[in-house]
């Protein structure tokens, strides 16, 4: 409990601060946070932001799910084959720092202006760290776990789903984990870049219509969905790893 | 109590019946390291049997190479008198750090082996369950291995190898991570459950001690490169037990024979 006080405090403090600023200043482009709050109840029931959700959810699951796929299955490549490894580093180190914001509108002209963009631009963001974790829990699998199974006649599948898999948990999930974060930024951006699909339809227009607070309830929400999800991933995580931490 | 051991000591067989033969193994790791050269010991079924010699004289190397585990560069390995190629079903593996799976309970570690062979779970848990009582560790089938002491993990990890109920046992010094009084009483168990599993086992060390307490044959080896010098069988009577085998006076001489042996070669 108390080591929530300081986090609760420093949130009040900000909430303060937001409140008493806005309020002084008076501009229109920064409401007070009362309002917001008061708004995000309003936004929360429009037709057009319940879409949105759903678009935005769906292109994210794909996205994601594309990313867990390939950044496992690729991670665990690099991690049991040299041969593998020494290809594929190279392009998994450069785009792993690659600011791919830029990439999203070259996108476009390929994938079209709509949810498969944005789908790609999920996926583009997530799968790097994806890979390059499960790879380094890959690698420090104990050589004995998988000569055990080996001796025991395991096939390729058994190997990756009972010994691979489970013994690289901690890392794959701190990938998976860290996946989702940057998959969450990954559609917001590819949404608001394409600026048609979505939230990013929904910012466009409450931007252009100068609807500020409308705006900023939109903001708070989409952080707080963000900041859930990661959450639960987290908890997903810990449950997850429980006992191959004692490895 | 005549035990089987003792019979089989008292009466050395003629044409001895050899479960598995490695011949003219060797072996040159990828950095030029000459591990083997030329080894060749035949094993006979139903005995224990230990590789006994310095580290890094190729224990290992050639018990993985027995296991299938590990390509000899040159050499081949037979068991039943079939050249093998890989890893089979009539031969285990106990592994020195254990390899049990930290997420996993004991019950299914030790129904591992069958898991994998696609044994149904109902089935492969009873005959896990059977092993992990006979190895002594009945009432640990749902803790995991970290809530184990090294022994008991050993013991997890020998009756996983019980399970899949392989002819030829392959231990890499199973008992050297473990604290020396528990190192005992595994040895002395081990004996009593072999005298009811009709097992040979291949047995690695680098004590003298355990190598001339446990078994029908010593081995010995020397490095640089790995080969074998001499084979030594210690025969005296089992019957009496644990306390008056270390007593006895052939147990004590072929300790110091094989020491007397072993020190020539380390300089
Ligand atoms: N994977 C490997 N690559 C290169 N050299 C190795 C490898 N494994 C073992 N060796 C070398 O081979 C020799 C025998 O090793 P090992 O079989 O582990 O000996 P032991 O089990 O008797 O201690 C040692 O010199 C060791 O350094
Ligand atoms: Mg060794």
């Amino acid at each position: 409990m108390s080591s929530r006080l300081p986090v609760f405090l420093s949130l009040l403090a900000w909430a303060l601060f937001w409140e008493l600023s806005t309020r002084i200043a008076g501009s229109t482009m920064f409401p007070p946070l009362s309002a917001i709050i008061i708004t995000i109840g309003d936004v929360v029931q429009l037709k057009s932001f319940q879409t949105a959700l759903v678009v935005t959810a769906r292109a994210f699951a794909i996205g994601l799910g594309l990313a867990l796929v390939v950044g496992i299955l690729v991670g665990a490549l690099m991690g049991r084959f040299d041969t593998a490894d020494r290809i594929l580093n190279v392009w998994v180190n450069i785009f792993i720092s690659a600011p791919l914001t830029a990439v999203v509108p070259a996108l476009m002209p390929l994938l079209g202006i709509g949810e498969t963009t944005v789908v790609a631009t999920v996926f583009l963001f997530a799968v790097w760290v994806i890979i390059i974790d499960t790879r380094e829990g890959i690698r420090g699998v104990s050589p004995s776990l998988v000569e055990m199974a080996r001796s025991n006649g395991a096939t390729r599948w058994q190997m990756f789903r009972k010994i691979l898999l489970p013994s690289a948990m901690p890392e794959v999930m701190t990938g998976v984990r860290l996946g989702v974060v940057r998959g969450v930024k990954g559609v917001i951006i590819g949404q608001i870049i394409i600026a048609l699909v979505g939230f990013g339809a929904l910012f466009e227009t409450y931007l252009q219509t100068f609807q500020m607070t409308r705006f900023w309830a939109l903001v708070l929400v989409v952080f707080s969905l963000g900041f859930v999800l990661v959450e639960i991933v987290g908890l997903l995580e810990r449950r997850l790893t429980l006992h191959a931490k004692s490895r | 109590m005549t035990s089987v051991t003792a019979i089989r000591m008292a009466e050395p067989v003629e044409v001895a019946d050899i479960i598995v033969k490695a011949v003219d193994i060797s072996k040159r790791y990828g950095d030029g390291t000459q591990a083997l050269s030329d080894v060749t010991i035949e094993f006979r079924r139903g005995e224990l049997t230990t590789l006994l010699g310095p580290s890094g004289c190729g224990k290992t190397t050639l018990l993985k190479i027995i296991a299938g585990l590990l390509p000899a560069s040159g050499g081949e390995v037979r068991v039943d008198n079939r050249t093998v190629y890989g890893p089979g079903p009539e031969r285990a593996f106990v592994f020195q750090d254990f390899a049990l799976m930290p997420w996993a309970s004991v019950l299914r570690n030790v129904a591992f082996g069958l898991e994998l062979r696609g044994t149904p779970k109902a089935e492969r848990e009873d005959i896990a369950r059977r092993y992990i009582k006979s190895v002594g560790l009945a009432g640990a089938e749902h803790k995991f291995p970290s809530e184990l002491s090294g022994g008991m993990r050993q013991r997890a990890g020998l009756a996983r190898a019980l399970t899949v109920n392989a002819d030829v046992l392959l231990m890499d010094e199973p008992f050297s991570a473990i604290d020396e009084q528990m190192r005992r009483k595994l040895q002395e168990d081990l004996l009593e459950l072999l005298r009811e599993e009709q097992k040979s086992v291949i047995f690695v060390t680098h004590s003298i001690e355990e190598a001339v307490y446990l078994s029908d044959q010593v081995v010995l080896l020397t490095r640089n490169p790995g080969r074998v010098v001499k084979s030594i069988r210690p025969g005296f009577d089992r019957g009496a037990g644990p306390e008056a085998v270390r007593r006895d006076q052939r147990y004590l001489d072929a300790v110091d024979d094989i020491w007397s042996q072993l020190k020539q070669y380390l300089s």
